[in-house]
């Protein structure tokens, strides 16, 4: 009679037995494999990651892991037992954490020679710098033309009664940019002074938003929102021009650059202690710094190449041209004070 | 005996195994690991910015469930009493935001309310004005607004599967007795629809107190949730011990409020469930169903056809070509999922989470009812999956189902198991509901007349709960279709699913990446639609229509 639930039973077992199994029968005995551990914004040309495949006789499994901070979070809790080879996307303020932490093993490649120095400074031969950005403000040219402002060209000016309510930015305790752009109001306006700018813009009705999809897509003028001026990249106003459909000559929005009034997030490739793969890993670190990559980086991340000899696309030196100096703040220093400014702008803006 | 003893036990061997072990590894980890110390744990206690959070996250939970409640009563009477053509295709469309990812909700509602929105641009034409009128984004009634679009659906279809079992006779007795309409709904069938209420409106509320991606993208850091604190503490200032007492703190207030929801179910009066025939209807009762049924549509529709109007608009007018946009790998990715692909990917999941949390759903249910004075507080225990937070249990299985025999962080069953352990709970709860009012005497007949307890399960149960499991098991569908938290810790691009996907395009600058998210979404909201009208297909024989 009890025989009639054995199918049951059965079934109940596999469900639970397979996936044990499943996983353990994965042994490849054909060309190495390299995990390489991303965020969720790494893109790269399918074809050259095929060449570097071919050339090295191996597969390279690419595995996104949510944004930065959530991938640094999971590298910091797998540290015994890493999930992959080589990591990409830890930036300059994430950095001191990671040092901290010991999850990477140093490497210096000798491509490196192509990269400027102050690009390598916070890097010291623990990790590898690939690419860059600058985080500040867009805006729609179209919407602020439509209103009759004229374009902000400092900092202060977005305090003027003029640009009430027309700016929003991303919050700092749960955003990249966000961040970055409050690191870099602390080293402009100096460690007294940079709370003033931010009371000020809070009585000037500034925007608070969790993210950059939230500001970008849904505050921003140029997707129906309400907010003209968003903080961005300066690679969006160039890459808003490239993809556009139907084609445009122009970019729809423009970047506001005071001098040291941006940060420069640059973002840096290391390998994880205890991979088994340390010199197929040492040449994907080569293949991110070669020309070719570095000059694929912007058309698939929206971001700017370290290396000296790549060049940029077109549209990028156009409308997304970055010759203004951008803050200077080290990562130890952001490391060490992060958590407090954080906290004092909390306090200023939101409470 | 004993072999009903091992199956009922599966609920609880799957939830060790996968939820208590991976847990408790995160917790530990973040208590006791490197760099970790309990001092942490200090501003939880002299910072009132968390009491703060956490005072708001209730209240706006509260006020939530009310407004869902009060909108799904209505619908729930209609799409238990009322029969019409196209029934299955409005209950399919009521379910689909259920599986739509925050940021596309907002896109929507921002598509619909926003300055330059559907509604601002009507009014501002209607009535001459300068300005747009409606401002509501970042405010607490978008959060409300978009938790009610969320949930009422969810709350509707398990209150109807309540009432639809309930004997109309006595509603008939009343009012040969004399009572009005009014007095027999508040006396007669309010009472009755007690257990389905409130096993919907723990549903609403949990969901709306553990609401992530919603407060996320929405609100705005005013509006806080803890969900939304776990992710920042984790994910960004990498306070781990702070991250894992608001986890702890958070499964622990879902166990207090659904212990204390079924116990108030259980004191709920019993009815048992009956065949129903077919009813006439007075033409005042079907003008009033009409009118709800279109609120019910407008409230799903309206938003998401400003979503489907946005996909289809570029900048020179009306294109199909994000939806072309969407199979071609113009930049050359290296990952680059199709929507084929991407469809494919999600269907399987979700399919698979179905045919996993439908079984260990119902013998949880089951389970719990085993326990004849604490089974409020037994399945309370295994409702506890719905309050994890998602980063956290993500992490929990990174770190402890990393090495043999439970190696499985590479696998795709891994995923699969992640959706079952948060779907699986809608079926519990679903069944609950008309087990605990189901008579016994009509099980304990079957057994004396000599069939076996399979027999009697299927004779007897499956024909009183079949509606119930139904609605559990389209709401884990949509659970797995719509999953986006954990999914995106663990996922591997070899499987992207659809919410991914959708993520991937928002996340980048340019219109051809926001209308290519666009039409993924609408995408995403056909195949869920697609796939609830094929579950709701299933009809156990010999009983009226749902």
């Amino acid at each position: 009679m009890w025989k009639r639930f054995l199918p049951f039973v059965g079934a109940a077992c596999t469900l639970l037995l397979v996936p044990a199994l499943s996983a353990c029968g994965s042994s490849s005995n054909g060309p190495e494999t390299l995990t390489v551990i991303t965020h969720s914004s790494f893109s790269i040309t399918g074809s050259l990651l095929k060449q570097f495949e071919t050339q090295n006789n191996a597969t390279v499994k690419l595995v996104p892991k949510g944004d930065a901070g959530a991938m640094l979070t999971s590298l910091i809790l797998t540290k015994n037992n890493p999930e992959g080879d080589v990591s990409f996307g830890v930036d300059n303020v994430l950095l001191g954490r990671a040092k901290a932490a010991g999850i990477f093993e140093p490497y210096s490649s000798p491509l490196l020679s192509e990269v400027p120095a102050d690009l390598q400074a916070d890097a010291n031969g623990l990790v590898t710098p690939i690419d860059y950005g600058y985080v500040n403000f867009n805006y729609d040219i179209a919407a602020l033309q439509k209103e009759g402002l004229p374009v902000p060209q400092t900092l202060e000016d977005l305090t003027k009664p003029i640009y009430k309510g027309k700016v929003v930015v991303e919050n700092p305790a749960s955003s990249s940019p966000g961040v970055d752009f409050l690191v870099a109001t602390v080293a402009y306006f100096g460690k007294d002074k940079y709370l003033n700018w931010w009371a000020q813009m809070r009585a000037n009705g500034l925007v608070v938003v969790d993210g950059w999809e939230a500001a970008y897509n849904t505050n921003f003028t140029l997707h129906g929102g309400a907010q003209p001026i968003v903080l961005s990249y300066a690679s969006s106003p160039p890459y808003e021009q490239m993809t556009a459909k139907p084609p445009r000559a122009d970019a729809p929005t423009g970047n506001i650059l005071p001098p040291k009034g941006a940060f420069r997030e640059i973002e840096y490739a290391g390998i994880l202690k205890g991979t088994k793969h340390l010199a197929l890993a040492k040449k994907f670190i080569d293949f991110l710094l070669s020309k070719q990559v570095q000059e694929d980086v912007p058309g698939q991340m929206a971001v700017y190449p370290v290396n000296k000899t790549a060049a940029v696309p077109p549209a990028f030196a156009k409308f997304g041209k970055i010759d203004v100096p951008a803050a200077n703040v080290s990562s130890a220093e952001i490391a060490a004070n992060e958590q407090q400014w954080i906290d004092a702008w909390t306090k200023t803006v939101l409470q | 005996m004993a072999v009903t003893g091992l199956l009922l036990a599966v609920p609880a061997i799957f939830l060790c195994l996968f939820f208590i072990y991976p847990l408790q590894g995160i917790l530990r980890e973040s208590f006791f690991g490197q760099g970790a110390s309990l001092s942490d744990l200090s501003p939880l206690v002299t910072d009132p910015y968390f009491a703060q959070r956490a005072w708001f996250t209730l209240w706006e939970a509260a006020a939530s469930t009310v407004l869902t409640l009060l909108i799904s009563l209505p619908c729930a009477y209609v799409f238990a009493r009322h029969e019409f053509p196209g029934k299955s295709i409005v209950l399919a469309i009521v379910t689909v935001p259920f599986v739509m990812p925050t940021i596309v909700v907002a896109v929507a509602f921002t598509a619909l309310t926003g300055p330059q929105g559907v509604a601002n641009s009507a009014l501002q034409w209607l009535f001459r004005l300068n300005a747009p009128p409606i401002a509501l984004v970042n405010t607490v009634w978008i959060i409300l607004a978009a938790h009610v679009f969320y949930n009422f659906g969810m709350a509707a279809r398990i209150i109807a599967a309540g009432w639809a079992g309930l004997d109309e006779r006595i509603d008939d007795a009343a009012k040969m007795l004399g009572a009005g309409r009014v007095e027999r709904f508040f006396r007669v069938t309010l009472p009755r629809l007690r257990p389905a209420i409130l096993a919907a409106s723990s549903l609403v509320f949990l969901f709306c107190f553990t609401s992530f991606g919603v407060v996320l993208v929405l609100g705005g850091p005013q509006f806080n949730t803890i969900e939304t604190e776990i992710y920042r503490e984790t994910a960004f200032l990498f306070r781990l011990p702070l991250a894992a007492a608001l986890a702890l703190l958070q499964l622990l207030f879902t166990f207090l409020v659904m212990g204390v929801y079924t116990h108030f179910q259980a004191r709920a009066a019993s009815t048992g469930n009956v065949v129903q025939r077919r009813r006439e209807h007075t033409r005042g009762e079907t003008v009033f169903a009409t009118v709800v049924m279109m609120a019910a549509l407008s409230v799903v529709l309206v938003p998401v056809g400003a979503l489907v109007e946005r996909s289809f608009h570029g900048a020179a007018g009306y294109t199909f070509a994000f939806y072309q946009a969407l199979g071609e790998n113009v930049s050359g990715r290296a990952i680059f999922t199709t929507p084929r692909a991407a469809i494919g990917h999600s269907l399987g999941f979700a399919l698979l989470t179905l045919a996993c949390s439908v079984p260990i759903g119902t013998l949880g249910a089951y389970g719990a009812l085993r326990f004849k004075h604490h089974g409020a507080w037994v399945e309370a225990l295994l409702l506890m999956p719905l309050g994890v937070s998602a980063i956290t249990l993500a992490l929990g299985f990174i770190i402890t189902l990393d090495r043999p025999p439970l190696d499985i962080r590479g696998s795709w069953w891994l995923l699969v198991i992640a959706h079952t352990l948060i779907a699986y709970p809608f079926v519990t709860r679903a069944v609950g509901v008309p087990l605990r009012t189901m008579d016994r005497h009509l099980r304990e007949a079957a057994r004396m007349l000599g069939a076996g307890p399979l027999r009697v399960f299927l004779t007897i149960d499956l024909p009183l709960i079949w509606r119930s499991l139904v609605v559990g098991g389209v709401f884990a569908f949509a659970t797995s279709m719509g999953e986006f938290g954990a999914t995106l810790l663990i996922a591997r691009p070899e499987w992207t699913t659809l919410p991914i996907a959708i993520y991937r395009y928002f996340g980048r600058p340019g219109s051809l990446n926001y209308g290519e998210g666009l039409a993924m979404s609408v995408v995403l909201m056909g195949v869920t639609a697609a796939g609830f009208l094929v579950i709701d297909r299933v009809r156990v024989r010999g009983l009226g229509v749902f």
